[in-house]
């Protein structure tokens, strides 16, 4: 599934990545494969997302989240 | 010894990681930042003195890889990779989120510069449950690691007498057979593995924060609270340093009035030079307030969040809450609220930025402003609370916002861009603010604003000052001749040809002389104000505002300073683009004189006929 598509809380592992003018800057802030995310809030009107990522707090906005496809680990809090 | 002769060290490290903080202490406030010729990329550089010797520190911007993606990342690559490589790298990483701070660090660490590592907020990685061993980490690459804490100044001693020792080379490799981002998080994954390990987790105190400073309406009303907040200090605060600062240059003036001889000398002093410069020493308050509340909001890790609950309502614009930044500081000065768009990735983002920051309010404005509400705002208070004056000023501000907005909505159909926007941003840990880095920060822009604002004013100033005091010859003359009536000034002169074409936004010649030099700098305004004032009636030190209201057009006997004509140029200040530096910063950070030319005509022309409907509807 995508990154997009998580609700807050989940934690899942990123699987890959699909090609985007941003996708080397996504990877270079943490996004690769094998790292673990979870959805930690939403901003107002639900865009951008803050992303708890390997020990650090990383924003993007919807149509960034969505280039990143992700494996559920632990659905609950 | 000169400077060649030192140690050359460059800090480097994350943006977030305390990087400035620990430039502050091992440099002091032995600090300058200049202008790389030719560019206005601002190196900073600071020479750090201790018993072991003197070594020279060069700071970077911040950045997150080698491969920068924004303007601000690329300087910092520059001056590490370049023909006079460093001595030796300070590497600044915030402990607590190592994994990510690793990764700039394992680019820099192939370059074959010896590097030191700084750690940086382990309390905050204890705070975590981070237990970080490091002999084990300086085993495994190869150099030698300090713990430092640069909020209290802990360990800096211990880093500051390694500067001066011999430094290694890591050897730790972080490439695989393949070099990409995957295989270098692997690496970074295999050496963490080794020598960081994590017991408890406590819930972070941000996460709480956020909860509230993000809330979609919490989160907005904090904002717009914080705005009101600075917005007030701005007003009432510096009101009193500023009096202080009129009241010592009025005593300087008299002083020098009864102490001077006679001449054109003792005149060139107090109505050229000194009255230029009390018009702009004066407002030195309010920007150190505004430059205040700004370095608190990015120092405490609020402004990413106003970035982040603006960038929704910004995208629609052509903006990213990344811009948020730059208009906020462009309320300040446009100049470094333009240098702040470096930040923004996306080329047409910052270009649309760049393009409507100097339609924000400028603290610039601010004396126009002031002066012009004074003369024709009656200072009555509305439902008991509200004063008159203040809510036209707040209505100036606002204006200037929602022209902004507008602009950038027609610019975002007007450049075409192909790549689209993206907004990938850290929210950094709220953390208590470093007073003194805010100050430091306040303390160089107060002092860069008075050096470079000065140096434009008082040359305006002594030139004004003599086209208004002296005009052409009479007939028969040959020399020019000191006048007793402005009108027949040289500067009278001037503002009479141009008279016709600022009449229908009912401007006067006098006005016009002023208008001609506030097209240096806006400030100029009241300094012009003051001189041509004060060179038409010299016995009279009163303010300026009172000169000015009782000024009466000779043919209808009627106040030449109106509520239309008033009004009509408080909109023509708000909107014209009246700073040289700003035009010239907009070239530097483009590379294009097209960008300058539009920004000028379009900005020009919005206050044109934005002043032609004011004055046609009021008067």
């Amino acid at each position: 599934m995508l990154l997009a598509e998580l609700s807050i809380g989940q934690l899942a592992k990123i699987t890959s990545l699909s090609e985007s003018s941003y996708k080397d800057h996504l990877q270079e802030m943490g996004c690769v494969p094998g790292a673990l995310i979870k959805p930690l809030l939403k901003a107002p009107f639900g865009d951008p997302i803050a992303y708890e990522l390997e020990g650090y707090t990383l924003s993007m906005r919807k149509a960034e989240a969505r280039t990143i496809e992700v494996q559920i680990i632990k659905t609950q809090e | 010894m000169s400077i060649g002769d030192h140690k050359h060290i460059i800090l480097a490290g994350n943006p977030n990681s305390g990087k400035s903080s620990l430039f502050n202490h091992l440099t002091g406030l032995n600090q300058k930042i200049t202008n790389v010729p030719g560019t206005t990329i601002e190196n900073k550089k600071g020479i750090l003195k201790s018993q072991h010797g003197v070594a020279q520190i060069t700071d970077t911007p911040g950045t997150y890889s080698f491969f920068p993606k924004s303007l601000d990342e690329m300087e910092a690559v520059k001056l590490i990779n370049n023909d006079n490589p460093p001595h030796c790298i300070v590497y600044v990483a915030d402990a607590s989120n190592l994994k990510r701070n690793l990764y700039y660090f394992s680019q820099l660490s192939e370059m074959n510069i010896p590097i030191i590592l700084a750690l940086n907020m382990m309390d905050v990685a204890h705070f975590k449950g981070l237990i970080i061993d490091t002999e084990r980490l300086e085993k495994e690459l190869g150099i030698n690691i300090y713990k430092v804490n640069a909020r209290t100044g802990e360990g800096i001693d211990q880093l500051k007498e390694a500067i001066f020792q011999d430094q290694f080379i890591p050897h730790y490799s972080f490439k695989g057979e393949e070099d990409n981002q995957e295989v270098r998080y692997n690496r970074i994954d295999k050496l963490l593995s080794k020598s960081v390990g994590q017991v408890n987790k406590n819930e972070l105190i941000s996460n709480k924060i956020d909860a509230v400073a993000t809330h979609p309406v919490w989160g907005f009303l904090i904002f717009i609270g914080t705005l009101f907040l600075i917005f007030q200090s701005v007003f009432m605060l510096a009101d009193y340093p500023m009096q202080w600062i009129e009241a010592g240059f009025e005593i300087l003036s008299d002083w020098l009035n009864d102490n001077l001889a006679a001449g054109w000398f003792k005149k060139l002093l107090i109505n050229g030079v000194i009255a230029g410069l009390a018009g702009v020493v004066v407002f030195v308050p309010q920007i150190v307030i505004l430059f205040f509340f700004m370095g608190l909001m990015e120092d405490t890790g609020y402004m990413a969040r106003v970035s982040f609950i603006m960038d929704r309502l910004l995208r629609g614009l052509g903006l990213s809450g990344k811009s948020v930044i730059p208009l906020l500081s462009g309320a300040a000065c446009a100049i470094p609220a333009i240098m702040s768009t470096r930040t923004i990735e996306n080329w047409k983002d910052r270009l649309i930025t760049i393009m409507v920051t100097p339609l924000m309010s400028c603290s610039a404005r601010l004396p126009v402003y002031t002066l012009l509400i004074s003369m024709a705002i009656p200072s009555k208070m509305i439902w008991g609370v509200l004063n008159l004056q203040a809510l036209v000023m707040l209505a100036m501000y606002v204006l200037g916002t929602v022209a902004a907005l507008i602009a950038a909505l027609v610019f975002k159909f007007i450049i075409k861009h192909q790549i689209p926007s993206f907004f990938i941003m850290e929210l950094p840990l709220y953390h208590t603010p470093r007073w003194k880095n805010i100050w430091i920060t306040c303390w160089q822009k107060a002092k860069s604003f008075l050096s470079e604002a000065g140096k434009v004013i008082l040359i305006v100033s002594v030139i004004l000052w003599f086209l208004a005091s002296y005009g052409p010859p009479t007939e028969g003359g040959i020399k020019v001749q000191e006048v007793e009536k402005l009108d027949q000034s040289y500067a009278g002169k001037i503002g009479k040809v141009i008279e016709p074409t600022i009449e229908p936004i009912g401007f006067n010649w006098k006005i016009g002389i002023a208008l001609i030099t506030s097209f240096a700098a806006r400030e100029v305004f009241v300094g012009t104000m003051s001189t041509i004032y004060s060179v038409e009636d010299e016995e009279n030190f009163a303010q300026i505002r009172q000169k000015m209201r009782s000024d009466t057009d000779p043919d209808t006997g009627e106040p030449v300073y109106s509520i239309a004509v008033v009004l009509s140029l408080l909109v023509f200040y708000a909107f014209a683009m009246q700073c040289i530096s700003t035009l010239a910063v907009v070239y530097k950070e483009t590379k294009q004189w097209k960008w300058p030319v539009i920004q000028f005509v379009y900005m020009t022309g919005l206050a044109y006929i934005s002043s032609f409907i004011v004055y046609q509807l009021f008067s």
